[in-house]
């Protein structure tokens, strides 16, 4: 089991004003992905939990590329991994995002 | 324990009680300061199934229909629910769920209810009887369980010895008298050195539980240590809804 | 906890436990508590390396069925079998004992429990055994209080062991072609008994025996739907109206028409067997028809009933 945070300065906050939101399931090939609207506009900070162990180098290439492409400014992300692909992850993130730009 | 041996010890003033099909028990007994207290059992190790449970749940609406309060005690020595396709088949989920809710319904209507076990009771023969009483009581050489640890160990494909370990530090998940009375689930394990008639006119001479405080109980002794607070919290923030 | 505005999963059984809550309720009614922003995670898992869930795969609260305000739990059937762990079940509790103590006093008008569940979390035993005790001794005392209690099964574990037993402590029951209820899973039976006994692997089996068309034709549920959340929306909204109360009136019932089913039945060792016995047409082809004429079939004698 592995624990690790990621933390970030991001150009652009996120958009709308919703508090936070979750998406995704812990399930075999999935992840579950929590985000709070509780950091300064333009900071950013990811906390993984996986039982896969010796991926954080590609757990933090796939997190910064995500600080990169999608303005999380100001969220902060809560993972419970269960052993998906790096591109489940960066669609889970993206998806976290999305649900927080709702208009609520 | 026998059943002759538990049924003379609980029951030594005398008692009217007989084996019926399917592994099941019933008849009366004499329970000093209570009078007569109607008996049903499912013992011998027999599995729960459909047969059992309909009989069982049969005799405990009989004890309703009779009227008054008599208290109803319920001897165990089963093994797990029947485990066999045509139980399933004939839908046994109802038939347990109707035994449970029959004991629910006679405790609610003021029959106390009992539950001693003596010997193996797991799983869904576990839950419809010992769990659906008020109370449950334990006897030297009781096995309570919800799945046996070689079983666990497949299912969650951990090592039995390294299960036999954890279960050392943890009351959490481990077959046994220890684990499940300091979980709340077992009310009061009963040791030889005093008569269990004594016991059990005590255990009825006390008012009757006006709630379900097995939660309660788990976080005293410490074996569930969080179930008790998130129960309360979640019940609160729904009460100021 | 914000909901999603937008329900994007029509079907139940596709459906995440909070797809199936906002798609259920009248839309944005959905109000969350105890929710996974607390990460309120079980301590038991780690020590067998496995990670959680911020709401222990359950999701509790409450909203809107039409013109109604009612309490809603839904497990999340693809964590750990949506199986009941401490935390998880403990929320259920929480919330079954709101529902009583809020009786004739602004509570709701009733319980929906949206079932997907494997039983109990084996690496929690204990906890999980003792809370599905103490739920259905709850959900007892939330019908004798007069408030429905109603099981919605369609998800991808069913509703297994105890799952199963809570079900049938519920008021009515609705199931879509995907569920199944039972108390022994298929392996276990086979592991125990043998495959002759019952060959797990053998799918069509399983359905025949513990799957929705054959619960509903005996009696076993009380509706059977298509598969989309809209049709368990409006089967609840009906059922709602329809509940037995707890009482030995109810239970007295109940004990004659499961005594009636085993007379009946009781020698028959697969469901077309129980078919042709019960004079169901085309016993063998149950499986293979649509929902639409599956749900033109009269049921058996004695299925549609109130004891429950």
């Amino acid at each position: 089991m592995e624990h690790f945070q990621v933390n970030g300065k991001v150009n652009r906050k996120a958009g709308g004003d919703r508090h936070q939101a979750i998406t995704g399931v812990n399930a075999s090939g999935n992840l579950e992905v929590l985000v709070e609207r509780v950091l300064p506009d333009h900071e950013c900070q990811v906390n993984v939990t996986t039982a896969v162990n010796g991926f954080r180098a590609i757990w933090e290439a796939v997190i910064e590329e995500f600080f990169k492409r999608g303005a999380p400014g100001g969220l902060r992300f809560w993972i419970n991994d269960g052993g998906a692909r790096p591109d489940t992850v960066s669609l889970r993130l993206m998806q976290s995002v999305r649900l927080m730009e709702i208009e609520s | 324990m026998t059943l002759d041996e538990v049924l003379n010890s609980l029951f030594p003033s005398g008692h009217a009680v007989e084996r019926g099909p399917s592994g099941t028990l019933h008849g009366t007994a004499k329970v000093e300061n209570e009078g007569d207290v109607t008996v049903i059992g499912i013992v011998d190790g027999t599995p729960l199934g459909v047969d059992g449970a309909i009989l069982l749940a049969g005799h405990v609406l009989a004890a309703m229909e009779a009227g008054g309060r008599a208290p109803i005690v319920v001897l165990i020595d089963t093994s797990s629910q029947n485990m066999a396709r045509r139980d399933e088949l004939l839908g046994l989920n109802e038939y347990l769920a109707h035994l449970a809710k029959s004991l629910e319904l006679a405790a609610a209507n003021g029959h106390r209810t009992v539950s001693v076990l003596y010997g193996r009771a797991a799983a869904g023969a576990f839950i419809a009887t010992a769990l659906s009483s008020q109370t449950l009581v334990t006897l030297p050489g009781a096995e309570p369980s919800v799945m046996d640890l070689p079983s666990i160990s497949r299912v969650t494909k951990l090592p039995l010895e390294q299960l036999k370990e954890l279960a050392k530090s943890t009351p959490i998940f481990a077959p046994g008298v220890e684990p499940l009375f300091a979980t709340g689930a077992v009310t009061e394990t009963w040791a030889a050195d005093r008569p269990f008639a004594q016991r059990l006119t005590a255990l009825l001479g006390q008012a009757a539980p006006t709630s379900d405080l097995r939660d309660q109980i788990g976080l005293e002794r410490k074996g569930r240590l969080l179930a008790r607070g998130i129960a309360q919290q979640v019940a609160a923030e729904a009460g100021h809804a | 906890m914000s909901n999603l505005t937008q329900v994007y999963e029509a079907q139940w059984y596709e459906a995440s436990a909070r797809e199936r809550i906002a798609g259920l309720l009248n839309a944005n009614s959905f109000i969350e508590f105890f929710g996974p922003e607390r990460r309120t995670m079980s301590p038991h898992l780690a020590q067998f390396d496995l990670t959680g869930a911020f709401d222990d795969g359950i999701v509790v609260g409450r909203g809107r069925l039409a013109g109604k305000e009612v309490f809603v739990a839904a497990q999340e059937g693809r964590f750990l079998g949506g199986a009941f762990g401490e935390v998880h079940g403990a929320k259920l509790l929480g919330l079954l004992r709101a529902a009583r103590d809020g009786a004739g006093r602004g509570g709701p008008s009733a319980v929906l429990l949206l079932l997907d569940t494997g039983g109990v979390r084996l690496q929690e035993a204990n906890a999980g055994e003792l809370a599905i005790s103490e739920i259905i001794h709850a959900i007892v005392q939330v019908r004798s209080a007069g408030i429905p209690v109603l099981a919605l099964v369609g998800g991808r574990s069913g509703a297994f062991g105890g799952g199963g037993i809570i079900t049938a402590c519920c008021s009515r029951i609705i199931v879509s072609q995907h569920g199944r209820v039972s108390v022994s899973g298929p392996e276990v039976i086979e592991t125990n008994k043998g495959v002759e006994e019952f060959d797990a692997k053998d799918r069509a089996l399983v359905w025949r025996v513990c799957g929705a068309r054959t619960r509903y034709l005996s009696g076993g549920t009380d509706r059977y739907v298509k598969g989309a959340i809209e049709d368990y929306r409006e089967a609840a909204i009906t059922l709602i109206e329809h509940a037995p109360p707890f009482a030995l009136a109810t239970l007295t019932a109940e004990q004659q028409r499961l005594t009636e089913r085993l007379r009946r039945f009781g020698d028959c060792r697969d469901a077309p067997e129980i078919w042709r016995k019960a004079g169901v047409p085309e016993p063998e082809r149950i499986a293979d028809l649509t929902d639409d004429v599956f749900l033109t079939i009269q049921r058996i004698k004695g299925a549609d009933h109130d004891a429950r």
